[in-house]
This record gives C-alpha cells, sequence and structure tokens, in this order.
C-alpha cells in the first residue's frame, strides 16, 4: 500500500468535490435536467448572496435565520432549563424517578414532528408552537443524560456526604452535578441537533416567518435557487450550534483535566 | 409487585384520571383544545369504521409502512456499501468525504420542499426524502464499523491470501455489523420522523395526512389518535428490526448481554 499523506487526502478531496460541482454544473447546463429543478451550483450561490440582503417571503435570509434561531433558543433553552434539573432530581429522589420515568417513557417515543398539529391547535403560528416542537425534540436527551451523568457519581462520594450530613440540596449541586456535567455537554450537542432538526420540521408547517418558512414559499414560487439557498443557511447554522457546543465541551473537559 | 412497578402503574393510573378528570368531567381543559377519552373513542371508530381523511386506519398505515419501507431499503441498500468502501478505502474515503461532510449537516426534514419541487406530492417524493434522511446514518456507522475491525484479524486474513470476496463475507460484514445495525436503527427513527413530516406537508393519504387533515378540520380527537398511531407503528418498527438485529447478530455475545 502506497504510504497516505495529507497531501494526497487533500488533492483527492479536491478532486471528489471539484467533480461533483462539475457533475452537477453539466447536469444542470446541458439542459438534462431542466434548470427549473436543478439550477447549477453558482446559481445558487448567487441567490443565497441576493437572499442576504433582499426580502423574500417577508424578510432577507438573515431576518429568516435570526427567527429561527430565536425559537431555537427558546425551545432548546426552555429544554435544558426543565430536562437538566428533573434528571438530576430523578437521579436523587427514587420516588421522583419511579413517577416521572413511565410517564416519560409514554411520551418520549412521540416524534417531535407528531406534535405539529396540536402545536398548530394551541398556538396558531405564533412564537409558541415552533418553540413546543423544538422542546419536545431537544428534552429528552437532557434529561436522560442528566439522569445517567448523576447515577454515575462515585457511590463512595455520595456515602461520605451522606456519612456527613449533607443536605439533599448540596448534595445535588455539588456532588450529583459536578459528575454529571460530561454527560449532559453530550446530552445538549444531541438535543441541539434533534431540536435544531425539529425546528426546520415546525417551521415548514406552522410559522410564518423563519428560515423552513421561506423554503416553503420558495417551493410555493417554484424557486429551486430559494430552497436550496435555505438548505445551506440550515446546515450552515446547525454546523456551528454543534461546534460551538463541541468547543464548550472540549473546554469543560479540559478544565477538568480530562482528556478529550 | 416490586416498589417500581406499582409506583409507575399508580401514576399511569392517576395520570389518566387526571385526564378523564381535567376533560370530561371538569371541562377544565376545553374539548377544542384536548380530547377527552370519550372524544378520542369517538375518533378512533371513525377512522377504523367509516375512514378520515380517504381512507381507514389500515389503509392510512400500510401506505406509511410501505413508503417508510422501500425509502429505508433504498437508503441502507446504497449507504451501507458506500460507508463500507468508505472505511474500507482510503482513497475512496478522501475522495467522498468532502462532499459527504456539506450534505451531512442539513437535516433530512430540510430536503422536502426540495423534493416536493421535484417530484411533486406522490409517493417518489416521500421515498426521495426518507432516503435522505436515512442515508446519512446508515453511511455513518458502516463506516465506523470498519474502521474499528479488529487490525490484527484483517492483517491474518491478507497474510493467509484470503480472497476478496470472502474477505468481505467472512470478515468486513460480520466485524461491522453491530455497528452498521446501530445505523439502521438510528436510519429508521429518522426515516420515520421525516416521512410523517413529508405527509404532513402534503400527501393524499397516509398517517401524516390524517394529522394535517385532523389540524384543518379542528378534531384533537383524530390528532390524538393520529399522534398514538404514529408512535405505535414507529415503536413496532424499531421492535422488528431488534429481533431482525438479534437474529443476525446471534453469535455476538455483546448484543445479547445489551439486551
Amino acid at each position: 500500500m502506497r504510504i497516505f499523506n495529507t497531501q494526497n487526502v487533500i488533492v483527492l478531496g479536491l478532486i471528489g468535490f471539484g467533480g461533483f460541482l462539475g457533475f452537477w454544473t453539466l447536469l444542470s447546463v446541458s439542459g438534462l435536467i431542466p434548470s427549473l429543478f436543478l439550477p447549477s451550483p453558482a446559481s445558487v450561490i448567487e441567490r443565497f448572496v441576493f437572499l442576504l440582503s433582499h426580502r423574500f417571503a417577508g424578510g432577507t435570509l438573515i431576518d429568516h435565520l435570526w427567527a429561527s434561531m430565536l425559537r431555537f433558543g427558546g425551545g432548546f433553552g426552555l429544554a435544558v432549563l426543565i430536562g437538566v434539573p428533573l434528571g438530576l432530581l430523578m437521579g436523587w429522589f427514587r420516588l421522583l424517578d419511579d413517577i416521572v420515568t413511565p410517564l416519560f417513557d409514554a411520551v418520549r417515543f412521540i416524534a417531535p414532528i407528531a406534535w405539529v398539529p396540536f402545536a398548530a391547535l394551541w398556538f396558531g403560528t405564533g412564537i409558541g408552537g415552533p418553540i413546543m416542537i423544538i422542546f419536545a425534540g431537544a428534552f429528552p436527551p437532557c434529561l436522560i443524560n442528566a439522569y445517567r451523568g448523576a447515577k454515575f457519581a462515585d457511590p463512595r462520594l455520595i456515602e461520605a456526604a451522606q456519612m456527613l450530613g449533607t443536605p439533599d440540596r448540596r448534595m445535588i449541586t455539588e456532588i450529583l452535578l459536578p459528575s454529571a456535567v460530561p454527560s449532559i455537554i453530550a446530552g445538549l450537542r444531541i438535543s441541539a441537533g434533534l431540536g435544531w432538526q425539529s425546528l426546520v420540521g415546525a417551521e415548514l408547517i406552522v410559522a410564518s416567518t423563519g428560515i423552513g418558512y421561506m423554503m416553503v414559499q420558495g417551493q410555493g414560487n417554484v424557486s429551486t435557487t430559494t430552497v436550496m439557498a435555505g438548505m445551506i443557511g440550515i446546515g450552515f447554522i446547525g454546523m456551528v450550534i454543534d461546534i460551538a457546543l463541541r468547543r464548550v465541551e472540549e473546554a469543560i473537559l479540559r478544565r477538568r483535566g480530562l482528556s478529550v | 409487585m416490586s416498589r417500581k412497578a406499582a409506583v409507575g402503574s399508580a401514576t399511569i393510573v392517576a395520570a389518566l384520571a387526571l385526564w378523564f378528570f381535567a376533560t370530561t368531567m371538569t371541562q377544565m381543559i376545553s374539548p377544542g383544545r384536548f380530547p377527552s377519552p370519550a372524544d378520542t373513542w369517538v375518533a378512533f371508530k371513525q377512522i377504523t369504521g367509516v375512514g378520515y381523511a380517504n381512507g381507514v386506519l389500515i389503509d392510512h398505515v400500510v401506505r406509511s409502512v410501505v413508503l417508510v419501507t422501500l425509502g429505508f431499503l433504498v437508503a441502507i441498500c446504497t449507504g451501507v456499501p458506500l460507508g463500507l468502501l468508505m472505511g474500507w478505502s482510503r482513497k475512496a474515503e478522501a475522495l467522498i468525504n468532502p462532499v459527504f461532510l456539506v450534505i451531512r449537516p442539513i437535516p433530512p426534514l430540510a430536503w422536502i420542499p426540495l423534493a416536493i419541487l421535484w417530484l411533486g406530492l406522490g409517493d417518489m417524493a416521500k421515498i426521495l426524502v426518507i432516503w435522505f434522511a436515512a442515508f446519512v446514518p446508515s453511511v455513518i456507522n458502516a463506516y465506523t464499523g470498519v474502521r474499528n475491525l479488529d487490525k490484527p484479524l484483517i492483517e491474518a486474513a491478507q497474510m493467509l491470501g484470503t480472497p476478496f470476496s470472502t474477505f468481505v463475507r467472512e470478515i468486513l460484514l460480520p466485524g461491522a455489523s453491530p455497528m452498521i445495525f446501530t445505523g439502521l436503527r438510528l436510519s429508521l427513527q429518522a426515516s420515520w420522523t421525516t416521512l410523517v413530516a413529508a405527509e404532513l406537508v402534503g400527501a393524499m393519504t397516509g398517517l401524516g395526512r390524517v394529522l394535517n387533515a385532523a389540524q384543518q378540520d379542528l378534531f384533537p380527537g383524530m390528532i390524538l389518535v393520529g399522534m398514538i398511531v404514529v408512535t405505535l407503528c414507529g415503536w413496532v418498527m424499531t421492535a422488528a428490526l431488534g429481533v431482525i438485529e438479534r437474529r443476525a447478530l446471534s453469535w455476538n455475545t455483546a448484543t445479547r448481554a445489551g439486551d
């Protein structure tokens, strides 16, 4: 086997990516597939740049992405604020665990998207609907990982604290929470990914702003370039959220002297 | 009965009682917002009897399940081999990975408008969307499965001059299959969610169509029936995949211990 160095990887990567773009352009420009349906990469980028400064479906691409991110922040924040403390409490109080677990198990298998009709019924196209659906997607990993993390706490530490008469509140904040942090952060990443996906689904159906709404409008106007520009925006923000959380994860793990 | 089971069943009973109390006895929750148990039963009888949204319940279920199965099969038949190839050949990985990295962050549901533009509201659009949804997890896990193969085993096989087809059949596939199945489970869940979303956006029949029609008719009972059926179908399909996995990997003690 030939030695495989970074340079080769880069060259092959460029060939692969170039080939992909070339094939795409060829299909579109040659007219094999009408450019109405498959616009060339260049025209998608052009449309993307155009939408950054021009309004479509009530706002520029930036406005729509911003509206989506606010909703995402609302739903995800709510999921973290409720899910993590509840998970920790369930990890400490057995009775709470026994009560919440069967209810949670009954509800968590419901696909977030299946909440859409109720979201529409309860909130109309207001901000509440998408937040509720993001919450439905983001909540389970927050709770599960906080709970599992709490269960991973060193039993000797718990016993020592118990022997010294540590009250429940300090037990949770000073023993369970610190040992659960790595698991919680891992949960947040999963949760953010699922939340962002659910948001897109929600906006396709119940919203009057946001990136998903912009794409539906693009679809309605048979503007394939708008739909594709929206996909680029969604993928980009999703990636940024994931990278940001990964940075947080690395920083926390490093501060606690754990290797990444 | 253990304490856990006792508390658990008491909770479920209490939740059902609260549901009945809040919707039927006191109407604290208005029937227009959330259905009472009786409303839900009426909706269930309607959809199993005269039908709702162009069909009876079983039509919708069959329609959705068949579409998911088709899309899922297309995705694993393309995704798993690609993942295996990328895991096995560094050259293939270097060639394909950049394209894959660009496509990967796009959520499955974001393909729905594009699929509708390309193929309309018919079945082909649904299969295309499911394919996109299920493709990424199948590729990633097949790839990881090959990468985690036991190195000495590969080297031993190579040293003994194992022909490529035997190698794939007896080392590559069995070694990677636990990871592949993990990917299939993720793929299946993604497929199901995506199909329901795609049917919500536009379809003639299917469970998502039931949800959509119930939403437009302001029919909370039918919404709840739709949600329950969607959840049950998803659960049954995942369980069926679990059974296949246990059959296929009966030699793998780690899988059995995990159950």
